[in-house]
């Protein structure tokens, strides 16, 4: 789930620093092979952008597949202009001598199929109807993703990953590829993540889902070809959503009880820095993101679980894997805590499978997969490194 | 690959092609290090952030966990062998941990301090206070070996929780073995390793 936490990042950059993958553009690929998604519905081609920073080398084998979460899209690191204020969703990871080591790996981030930032999505004309397809875009799934990622690697001739990684989501991505296409990576990193939707997760999914679909302007899915935005919907939706990535310490800390002038108005305006706080990441939010895609995508979260297709046994469904996993959680993370990575690292112990795993200790919440934690970034570039070509 | 010499005792207990779990398996050299010599397999358990790291660099199998925790989510008869090195004094619930062990590996090894060695009994005797040694370094008041126990008494536990020792052996220090270690282990021996199983 990924956020622009604006108030702690970098508010302007004049000069792109040295350990950035500096300017970068993204690419598109018309994918021309059908898809057939799991809902049923066949895909007869789909598009994908995606972003790449490092070099392939000459047999293929440092290419990095990177996934990305809830909100995240293929701009993963560097900047797209000199003017762009803030770098790639996870530019803390991924550059020349950071974790993702962009000198040693080929670092591959596409948007996913459903995506709104220029893959096939909602937003995307329906040939069929020359309109945006709106609602009528079909549900896809972790699965779904795995093959469209599949396929985007046949046409960058990448065999096998090095390593395929990601956080939230994204991490949910990693462990479907180890068990879908396990020849086709060797290690496998997964941060932050479940092996599935605990109730609780599912209801704040839905209140999200239901604060887009109640907006007046929502218009049953099809707001583009009525020319409106459900705006106070998918802000609520980010509102709701924020909370969960952030923990009760954290904001806390950020923001107690702080007013935002010294007394109590007694009414319904903006008053804490909280509320304050929150407005703005949902209202930002809305500028950049596409109500359809964010009700996908909380979709695809509430669908996943790998295990449904293996008698409901994680352990068995991991035993087909054959790369080595790396999964790390947070301590004050509580929308996929700790105990839900544990539950994944079990069933490789089960499997018998390679597997280290860390709790990172802090207050930053599921967010904290985005931040620059010495402890946490030194644990994975130490994994990283260790991965031969 | 070099390993420590109290290392080297357990690892040549270790069948080939086993797996393994390291309960405090430190900087993971012990893992490698029978990865590398007889294709054992396993996973480490670790709370220190440094050794977890020196781990990641090995490459070997490492999980952040407190053994205090308990094993309870391993199958029973999981692992050919667990191992604990200097570890079980320093446990809160050291007999819980024991039976643990036990439970989930088909072998245990493990090593520990003695303290019914001749040094910390001259300590406690003649001047009354707690003994400082090698094998004891620390003070009362900052020791993380809250359970000190002597050979003889892990003897008495093992005999008492029917516990099968297959081998043991005495070193000191320097890691060597002595005809009065044999003779008079728990005299003479700072340090002891031991092989069990479940009757």
């Amino acid at each position: 789930m990924v956020s622009y936490a604006a108030h702690d990042l970098i508010e302007f950059l004049a000069v792109i620093p040295e350990n950035s993958v500096g300017l970068v553009s993204p690419q598109t690929l018309n994918i021309d092979k059908p898809i057939q998604l799991q809902s049923g519905t066949t895909l007869e081609s789909h598009e994908l952008v995606y972003e790449t920073y490092g070099t392939l080398n000459s047999d293929g084998s440092n290419a990095v597949l990177i996934c990305h979460a809830l909100s995240g899209d293929h701009h993963a690191a560097g900047y797209h202009s000199q003017d762009e204020k803030k770098p790639g969703w996870w530019d803390t990871a991924i550059g020349p001598g950071k974790a993702i080591d962009t000198n040693k790996f080929f670092v591959v981030c596409p948007n996913n199929l459903g995506g709104c930032k220029g893959s096939t999505g909602p937003a995307s004309i329906n040939k069929a109807t020359g309109e945006p397809y709106g609602r009528d875009f079909p549900l896809v799934t972790v699965k779904d993703w795995v093959q469209s990622q599949a396929q985007l690697a046949d046409a960058l001739h990448i065999q096998q990953w090095a390593a395929v990684v990601g956080g939230s989501l994204g991490g949910m991505q990693v462990l479907q590829w180890a068990i879908d296409l396990p020849e086709r990576l060797r290690h496998a990193v997964i941060i932050a993540a479940a092996p599935k939707l605990s109730a609780q997760n599912i209801a704040f999914n839905e209140v999200a889902r239901q604060a887009i679909m109640t907006d007046p302007d929502y218009m049953e899915g099809f707001y583009l070809k009525h020319g409106k935005i459900p705006r106070r919907g998918l802000m609520l939706a980010r509102m709701l959503g924020h909370i969960t990535y952030l923990s009760d310490d954290l904001m806390r800390d950020k923001f107690g009880r702080d007013l935002r002038v010294k007394k109590f108005n007694y009414n319904y305006d903006v008053e804490f820095q909280v509320e304050s706080y929150l407005r703005y990441q949902g209202q930002s939010f809305v500028d950049r993101f596409d109500a359809n895609t964010y009700l996908l995508m909380t979709k695809a979260l509430d669908y996943f679980d790998p295990a449904s297709d293996y008698e409901d046994d994680l352990g068995k469904a991991v035993s087909r894997a054959q790369a080595d996993f790396f999964v790390a959680s947070f301590t004050s993370d509580w929308r996929f805590s700790p105990e839900r990575s544990r539950e994944i690292v079990k069933a490789l112990m089960k499997a018998k499978k390679n597997v280290s795993y860390f709790e990172i200790e802090g207050t930053q919440g599921h967010d904290a997969f985005l931040l620059d934690i010495p402890r946490y970034l030194l644990l994975l570039k130490s994994y990283m490194n260790r991965i031969s070509m | 690959m070099k390993l420590r010499e109290d290392l080297k005792y357990i690892a040549k207990w270790v069948p080939a092609q086993s797996c393994i779990l390291d309960l405090g398996c430190g900087d993971g050299s012990l893992l490698a290090y029978l990865k590398e010599q007889s294709s054992v397999d396993g996973y480490g358990l670790e709370i220190d952030e440094e050794k977890l790291l020196k781990c990641v660099e090995k490459g070997v199998n490492v999980i952040q966990r407190n053994i205090e925790d308990g094993l309870g989510d391993i199958e029973t008869d999981f692992f050919d062998v667990v191992v604990m090195s200097q570890t079980l004094q320093a446990v809160r619930n050291a007999e819980k941990i024991m039976d643990e062990m036990l439970r989930v590996g088909r072998e245990v090894i493990i090593t520990f301090p003695n303290f019914g060695h001749w040094r910390s009994r001259l300590q406690l005797t003649l001047n009354g206070r707690m003994p400082v040694t090698r094998a004891f370094p620390h003070a009362w008041y900052n020791t993380p070996n809250i359970h000190v126990f002597t050979l003889r008494d892990f003897e008495e536990f093992c005999r008492a929780k029917k516990i099968v020792v297959t081998q043991r052996q005495f070193i000191n220090p320097q890691h060597r073995s002595s005809w009065m270690m044999r003779i008079f282990p728990n005299l003479a021996a700072p340090m002891a390793i031991y092989r069990l199983k479940r009757l």
